[in-house]
């Protein structure tokens, strides 16, 4: 038997050589950057993107969308940066509500039928709103685990790689291997037969929403740690940045297909091309711009990707 | 008390209502005022909101999240080209409707080739808008051509002129939806995709003629808005993202597709202009603001599934 | 046979609106048998099934398990019984791996920490030992597998052992994908779980594989059974002679001339050729879901543009499953049955009121829809009324060919009787028929006959060629 790649690696491929290859030009044009330091500046946000690219992953394992997830790590960090630093009980108080009510929110989308894309562009203004509350000004300040964390500096690598690698570690053994994540994975795939088999998909979708919640909190406290203070909009390209992730990342969006350590690269990824376009010299006008088309020329890659794995099936 | 029946009447009530307590504070002092404030400001979500409709009518996914940049895009490029020549002015209109037509087409094009959920497709392609936008602009703020900045401004009978081009438009619409083939059309596709195929309709022409028609009024929107506000602003469209959806879902068009409502986007508008008046009047943020906004377009959705419920 | 049956039904019916899909069933299952069940399209026997696997409540009529009469029959109740059943539709996630689908599956044994390996080994054991030597890696994604794979899984899922033994296991079409050297396997398996003191319930249009592995066949027939006997008392002969009812002679026309013109033609990739000429009743026969369908969504495909109107329809296609590609919900009746025909009733691109009105009075007199207003909501019409109005919908087309895709599905016998006589007279003025039924007697009213079997035409039958017999022949694979 000659040896084929599995599906599963040959979707991991693609984003990993896009890392791969996007790290080499730019070392190629910044031979500086090669060092501790100048890989620490270039992957420092990774850990915050890479945490809310798998809350967005964990819904659309369900084959939901959460367009809220922008203004839910905003008012998350700013949660960390007040309450959190000043009264750290009420701060925990209010994080957990926050992951309670989305949990309420994932069984009353199943529940009731609803789109989730209305739902949580709902969600998006109410978000906004508490952050708004919370801190009216951009301020506040890091709370000191937190900013002594994210500003370690372990010896072999930055902290930002460190994290992201830790993070999809975990991840993936969470929604990857364990019971919990097959049964969240499996509500996509085939609702019907799951809940054939015994299982309550409603409870299942209620815990899918709570978990991709832990991680946005996460993602939140870990991004106030970075930038040691908060604003309502601070995490506002959230919501396009993880969808945009975890597609990269070898995920769909729908059918329960998901990757952990896909949408990680991934959201590295878009990450990396963000340094890529300003060295490339692209002006910043085009930025934006620059990031559709590589959103468009991924789905594109993907689309020939799954047509080449639809013809070897059929051989 | 058919009256009742409509869904649309509602967003009328809330707003009468909004209105009424509005007044209230000021005494009655800023009646005539808030009136045509709110008007002129309702008239763009009208006509972004309409667009939106046509596009939610079609049925679960549907939806155009480049609305904003394509306000955005027209604005700043017809503008540019008008250089505050009134003689440039139908030109310049005429260019803001072939961005629309343009953005329509290449939005469904995305959306069908790529196989990809309209929002996705939308999505991307107002990232690329967005940084046309900001390249044409380069920071600089023309002027519009002064008949246009007066006629965006005025009145007519003590009527925002705008608040009238969006009742032309809203009428106009009306009759698509409710008399024209095109319309029936649309709202089979809404609500069933397969059925309407296979009852022999071009699916595929009339989804892309919607979405054409979406992105071509948010152009014109975009136009009208520039030269209201004296200048095309980078951020101008922003707001109207979640507008446009809130006013449709709000005026009680179906989410699920193939029931919409052109008379609710008018109530939604100005209800949801009025209530931001409202909470400004009575000293509420920005923050209040916001949740309400997300807390009343929530229940709306919650309302009208358990109101679908209860018919099946 | 003075074993308890591990399960029995008794004297079951199950009505879906008008029609009565099981009318008094009485069966029971033994320890150490394989109950062969076989019938045409509409016999009852995927109620039966379904009856007994928990996922449908009998109307009336009652279930027991171990001699002990139950209340509660479920799904769950049932699994918790060891009463396993294979699907026709796929019933795995394809996104997971097998040994994933396998954890789901077996919800309350096998949790835990190494859970991964407990569900390894559960599944390799069972693919083991139904398919010796199958080749499945458990760590692959159930939708990487070929078909046969993921038939094979399913198989062995259902024979698997996971703390609850299997002991009922019902397997629905188990070979459909498989291969001949497959299916031995499968059907020796069936034989040593039976030896060895298991029951299985087989349903295969294979007659074959039916009388060589069941040990009692039960045959069904318009919701009841037709005969139960031991299988060595049938032969190939003998279950097609079962199945049938006494023929009888229908009237036909034959209006449709050998030599008119053609009017469609498909080409399949294997199999007869599909032509149709004009004024041809056409039906497309076989048991459900072996390609008719698909045949005719890929005539109505090749033939409605899907990016510009057409001026001129070529075709026009009337659903069977109306919920799904039928009716339009929030629509009234006359709507939904003049969206296919607006051009027509349009000027400058508005729909005229009162040309609508009278094409929807037109066709609720011709038809005979019973609705005092045209006005109310489709969904207030019974299930025959409203597939009168999609009959509608297609016949006010100007299109010349109409494509029907088991329009009759529930629906009550005058209004069958009605729409029969519309036909042969739209015929007869020259618009040609494509019919896929599932209903025996509607195939000896066409003009010709095309009969599916594994998704290719197997035989043409024409003229006084069509019947019952050798439909039913040409349906089940070894028979013809």
């Amino acid at each position: 038997m000659r040896w084929r790649p599995s599906p599963e690696a040959l979707r991991l491929a693609l984003p990993v050589m896009a890392l791969a290859a996007l790290l080499v030009s730019v070392f190629v044009m910044r031979p500086n950057v090669m060092g501790y330091n100048g890989l620490h500046l270039l992957f420092k946000l990774g850990i915050p993107i890479a945490l809310a690219t798998l809350a967005q992953m964990v819904i659309m394992s369900v084959n939901d969308l959460d367009l809220s997830m922008g203004s839910f790590v905003s008012f998350v960090a700013c949660v960390t940066a007040t309450w959190l630093v000043d009264a750290p009980l009420i701060g925990a108080l209010m994080l957990a509500g926050a992951i309670a009510v989305y949990a309420a929110l994932g069984m009353v989308i199943a529940a009731r039928g609803l789109p989730s894309i209305v739902v949580t562009l709902g969600m998006s203004f109410v978000w906004a709103g508490l952050a708004v509350l919370v801190l009216p000004t951009p301020g506040g300040t890091a709370p000191g685990w937190v900013a002594a964390v994210m500003g370690a500096r372990p010896a072999l690598m930055p902290v930002g790689i460190a994290g992201s690698i830790l993070i999809a570690v975990l991840a993936h053994l969470l929604i990857m291997r364990s019971s919990f994540g097959v049964l969240i994975r499996g509500v996509g795939g085939n609702e019907r037969s799951v809940s054939r088999a015994g299982w309550s998909v409603l409870l299942a979708r209620g815990a899918a929403y709570a978990t991709a919640a832990t991680f946005a909190v996460a993602s939140g406290i870990t991004l106030v740690g970075l930038m040691t203070s908060a604003d309502a909009n601070i995490a506002l390209r959230y919501t396009l940045l993880s969808i945009a992730g975890v597609i990269l990342g070898g995920g769909e969006f729908t059918g329960g297909r998901v990757s952990a350590i896909g949408a990680v690269v991934g959201a590295l990824t878009l990450l990396l091309a963000g340094s890529f376009l300003t060295f490339l010299n692209v002006p910043p006008d085009w930025q934006i711009g620059a990031q559709g088309m590589i959103l468009i020329l991924i789905l594109a890659l993907r689309l020939l990707l799954v047509r080449l794995e639809r013809r070897g099936a059929r051989a | 008390m058919s009256l009742l029946r409509k869904p649309w009447i509602w967003s009328f009530v809330a707003a009468g209502l909004v209105w009424f307590v509005t007044i209230m504070a000021t005494g009655g002092a800023s009646t005539i005022g808030l009136t045509q404030a709110t008007l002129t400001f309702a008239a763009f979500s009208v006509i972004v909101g309409t667009g939106q409709m046509f596009v939610i009518t079609l049925g679960p996914g549907n939806i155009d999240l480049a609305v904003p940049a394509t306000m955005t895009l027209a604005g700043t490029v017809a503008l540019k080209y008008m250089d505050t020549q009134d003689a440039l002015i139908l030109p310049g209109l005429g260019i803001a409707i072939g961005i629309g037509i343009g953005v329509g087409f290449v939005n469904y094009a995305l959306i069908k080739a790529l196989r990809i959920p309209p929002i996705i497709a939308t999505l991307a392609m107002s990232f690329i808008i967005q940084s046309a936008a900001i390249a044409t602009n380069r920071g600089l703020r023309i002027k519009p051509p002064d008949a246009m900045a007066d006629f965006t401004t005025g009145l007519t009978l003590g009527i925002p002129n705008v608040a009238l081009v969006a009742l032309g438009i809203t009428g106009v619409a009306w009759v698509v939806l409710m008399r024209s083939v095109y319309g029936r059309q649309i709202s089979a596709i809404g609500q069933s995709l397969p059925a309407a195929r296979m009852a022999g309709l071009p699916v595929d022409g009339l989804r892309l003629a919607t979405y054409v028609l979406c992105a071509t009024l948010a152009a014109v929107c975009g136009f009208l808005l520039a030269c209201f506000s004296g200048g095309a602003a980078l951020n101008m469209g922003a707001e109207y993202l979640l507008m446009s959806i809130a006013v449709v879902i709000i005026g009680g068009t179906a989410v699920a597709g193939g029931d919409s409502n052109v008379p609710g986007i008018w109530g939604a508008s100005l209800f949801m202009f009025l209530v931001v008046s409202m909470l400004n009047t009575y000293g509420f943020g920005a923050g209040v603001r916001l949740i309400l906004t997300g807390l009343i377009i929530i229940s709306v959705i919650l309302l009208a599934s358990g109101r679908q419920g209860a018919t099946r | 046979m003075t074993a308890t049956p591990l399960l029995s039904v008794t004297d079951a019916r199950v009505r879906f609106g008008e029609v009565r899909a099981l009318d008094g069933v009485t069966l029971a299952i033994r320890q150490g048998e394989c109950i062969g069940l076989v019938g045409h399209n509409g016999a009852g026997k995927s109620t039966i099934v379904n009856v007994i696997n928990g996922g449908l409540t009998p109307q009336e009529g009652q279930i027991a398990a171990d001699g002990a009469p139950l209340m509660h029959w479920s799904v769950t109740e049932a699994r918790a019984r060891g009463l396993r059943c294979v699907f026709q539709e796929l019933s795995l996630c394809p996104n997971l791996t097998v040994t994933e689908n396998t954890r789901l599956m077996h919800r309350g044994s096998l949790g835990g920490w190494g859970w991964r390996g407990r569900a390894r080994a559960v599944i390799s054991a069972a693919l083991d030992t139904v398919f010796p030597g199958h080749g499945i890696n458990p760590a692959a994604t159930v939708g990487a597998l070929s078909i046969a794979q993921r038939q094979m899984v399913e198989i062995a899922m259902a024979f698997s052992d996971a703390g609850i033994a299997p002991r009922v296991v019902i397997l629905d079409e188990p070979t459909s994908s498989l291969d001949a050297g497959l299916a031995a396997q499968l059907l020796d398996h069936v034989r040593r779980f039976v030896g060895q003191g298991g029951a299985v319930i087989l349903v295969s249009h294979i007659l074959g594989e039916i009388l060589n592995t069941a040990t009692r066949i039960v045959v069904m027939k318009d919701g009841r059974i037709a005969a139960e006997r031991p299988a060595r008392a049938f032969d190939t002969a003998g279950l097609v002679a079962a199945m049938g009812s006494t023929a009888k002679a229908q009237a036909r026309g034959t209006q449709g001339g050998r030599d008119a013109a053609e009017v469609l033609r498909l080409t399949l990739p294997r199999g007869l050729p599909f032509v149709a000429r004009k004024g041809e009743v056409i039906g497309l026969a076989g048991l459900g879901g072996h390609g008719q369908t698909e045949a005719l969504v890929a005539l109505f495909e090749a033939a409605s543009p899907a990016w510009w109107p057409a001026r001129d329809p070529a075709v026009t296609f009337v659903a069977g499953d109306r919920r799904l590609n039928g009716t339009f919900d929030l629509w009234s009746i006359l709507r939904n049955m003049s969206v296919a025909s607006l051009p027509d009733l349009a000027r400058r691109g508005l729909v005229q009121a009162g040309a609508e009105a009278a094409r929807g009075a037109e066709w609720k007199d011709r038809i005979g829809i019973r609705t005092p207003d045209m006005g109310l909501s489709i969904l207030s019409l019974s299930g025959g009324n409203q597939q009168k109005v999609l009959f509608a919908r297609a016949l006010s087309t100007r299109a010349p060919v109409v494509l029907m895709d088991d329009p009759m599905r529930g629906v009550d016998i005058g209004t069958k009787q009605e729409v029969y006589d519309i036909i042969r007279a739209e015929a007869a003025g020259g618009r040609t028929f494509v019919w896929y039924s599932t209903e025996m007697d509607e195939m000896t009213l066409c003009d010709r006959v095309y009969v599916f079997r594994d998704g290719i035409i197997a035989a043409d039958l024409s003229g006084d060629a069509i019947s019952e017999h050798a439909i039913l022949a040409a349906s089940f694979a070894g028979a013809a």
